[in-house]
């Protein structure tokens, strides 16, 4: 078991270890999503939602079935389907019960059932061997990192919009990944910091 | 052997398990009850919650106007929901503006009915319904042009139109297209028979509706269509009466002539056909034969490329040629103009040159 406390993994999460800016995992929805700020932000908050609930179900059903089983090698198979079926019911409840809410999360939950970032949570957790309550942590912490990676580059990509000209070959997708290497730069730069696994 | 068994085991039964919540969340919270919709303050329907309204007015036999399908693009579907839409989604926004806001104006596809809803639509779409049909007719009336004439056998009270407007013309899955498909086509045949439709349909080189008409279609066939729709139909007013049209165009205003005769409008009227060669004129029959039984009715066609073996006395050129010739300077008219859309710009255009207002010229532009 890794000796880290809770809140250390929560900000190594989002500032050493970003799950999107150092180990590029959701990098389609990102990309995608990230052309102005507020939907950028939306999706953002529904990815810490469903990262830290999917990691702690995902962390009970590894070591509560799939592990008494020695069925460990069809966890891919298995966090697919508990994200998928997850997210289904997510937004079922939400429609019917918090309208508001629906407003901003509504429509991007179903984009995260194939965010990739979100089955690399619960692989890191388990490969790490965090326990639930770290798992949880650390669920939080890389959705947080994820919705501040694509908050920024939204940010950024809104200013380029309305004040840069860009060579056409560079418009969308190319400058996006662009800025995200140097904005990866950036987060490496912390990386030695904390020792997380 | 037995790791298999016991793997395959608890996949299944995890992927079960899930299934099974998922089933009762939908049974449960996704279950809306039955749900009122009360249409114009006097229809009252009852449709299961959670659908989107679009779908739900389609159960009822309502149809709205849509292209997309209800993917939220085409924006057809606008309708005024006066309770029960909940706030404006983020996938409407894009669509309507201040104002439409504020009348609570909304996409059909979009809003759900998840509450009872009052909504209001306009009285027409009432008249839309979807009917079973069979082919009675096919026939080719130019090289690229064929003719069916449908008989509608359900509902038994045939189709209400106004003379002008079109339908939806449903063709079902073959080589072309793996869905069944619609495209829209004007009625060509007088209103006045609520049994027949006929349709004019123009050969588009891999157009996936056409091409079913043009090479599959047969006479006994039984195809379903929607309708009416469109807003192009004769307008009351003491101003005489210009049709201008080119190719399957032609089909509207030919119903429209059906209604002029048979209510004997004695407005001024005339018709300008453009197509290219002789072999493109069709209904010339009852054109000549309205030109002695309508008052006031003149038929004037042009040929863009006539050449000397056609042997063709009449006008020669575009429409437009005929409108600069024909149309004296700020002359009282209501025009209709109906083809395709390079054609009705620039009629539309000499037009404005002539000093007709534009709220006088009315047009269907066949995409």
């Amino acid at each position: 078991m890794t000796q880290i406390d809770m809140p250390t993994l929560f900000f190594a999460a989002i500032f050493t270890n970003n799950i999107l800016l150092t180990n590029f995992l959701g990098l389609c929805p990102y990309i995608a999503i990230s052309k102005n700020i507020n939907s950028a932000a939306g999706l953002g908050v529904a990815v810490i939602f469903v990262m830290t609930c999917t990691a702690a179900l995902n962390h009970l059903i590894y070591y509560q079935v799939l592990v008494p089983l020695h069925l460990e090698h069809f966890q891919f198979i298995i966090f697919i389907v508990v994200i998928a079926a997850f997210v289904q019911v997510v937004e079922m409840t939400i429609d019917r019960y918090f309208p508001a809410l629906y407003q901003v999360l509504g429509i991007f939950l179903p984009l995260i059932t194939v965010n990739c970032a979100i089955l690399g949570a619960s692989l890191f957790m388990i490969i790490r061997d965090y326990t639930l309550l770290q798992s949880m942590g650390y669920g939080a912490g890389s959705g947080t990192g994820w919705l501040l990676a694509i908050t920024l580059v939204g940010a950024i990509r809104e200013k380029i919009q309305k004040t840069g000209k860009l060579p056409k070959g560079l418009e969308g997708p190319g400058i996006t990944l662009i800025i995200t290497g140097l904005l990866s730069l950036a987060f490496t730069a912390f990386s030695g910091l904390i020792k997380i696994q | 052997m037995k790791e298999i068994f016991i793997g395959l085991l608890a996949i299944a039964s995890i992927s079960a398990a899930l299934a099974l919540i998922i089933e009762l969340a939908g049974a449960y919270i996704a279950n809306y009850g039955e749900k009122h919709i009360l249409v114009n303050n006097k229809k009252d329907l009852v449709v299961e919650g959670g659908n989107p309204l679009l779908f739900s007015l389609m159960s009822k036999n309502i149809f709205i106007p849509s292209a997309c399908g209800g993917k939220g693009t085409c924006t057809y579907c606008k309708v005024k929901i006066h309770e029960g839409a909940g706030p404006v989604l983020p996938t409407e926004t894009p669509y309507l503006d201040k104002d439409e806001m504020k009348d609570n104006i909304r996409l059909s596809c979009q809003v759900k009915v998840k509450e009872d809803m009052k909504i209001e639509i306009p009285e027409d779409l009432f008249l839309i319904r979807e009917f079973r049909s069979v082919v009675e007719k096919t026939e080719d009336l130019t090289p690229t042009n064929k003719g069916i004439t449908l008989r509608i056998t359900s509902p038994e009270d045939g189709i209400l139109f106004k003379p002008g407007q079109y339908v939806q013309l449903q063709v079902p899955p073959f080589k072309l297209s793996k869905t069944s498909e619609f495209r829209a086509y004007s009625i060509a045949s007088n209103a006045d028979d609520t049994t027949h439709v006929q349709l004019v349909i123009t050969k588009v080189e891999n157009g996936i509706v056409s091409t079913y008409v043009h090479d599959y279609l047969k006479e006994g066939d039984e195809v379903t269509i929607r309708g009416p729709f469109g807003d192009f139909f004769l307008r009351d007013s003491q101003r005489d009466i210009l049709f201008i049209a080119t190719g399957s165009g032609l089909a509207p205003v030919m119903s429209m002539l059906y209604q002029i005769e048979g209510e004997e409008i004695k407005r001024k009227t005339t018709l300008f056909f453009g197509d290219r060669k002789p072999h493109d004129l069709y209904f010339q029959d009852q054109l000549i034969y309205w030109q002695k039984s309508i008052v006031n009715f003149t038929f004037i066609p042009t040929l863009s490329r006539a050449v000397e073996e056609d042997s063709w006395n009449g006008e020669k050129g575009r429409v437009t040629t005929l409108i600069h010739k024909h149309i004296p300077d700020n002359t009282p008219l209501d025009v209709y103009i109906c083809g395709a859309p390079p054609m009705v710009e620039s009629c539309a255009k000499v037009l404005r040159q002539k000093g007709i207002p534009a709220s006088n010229v009315f047009y269907d532009k066949f995409e």
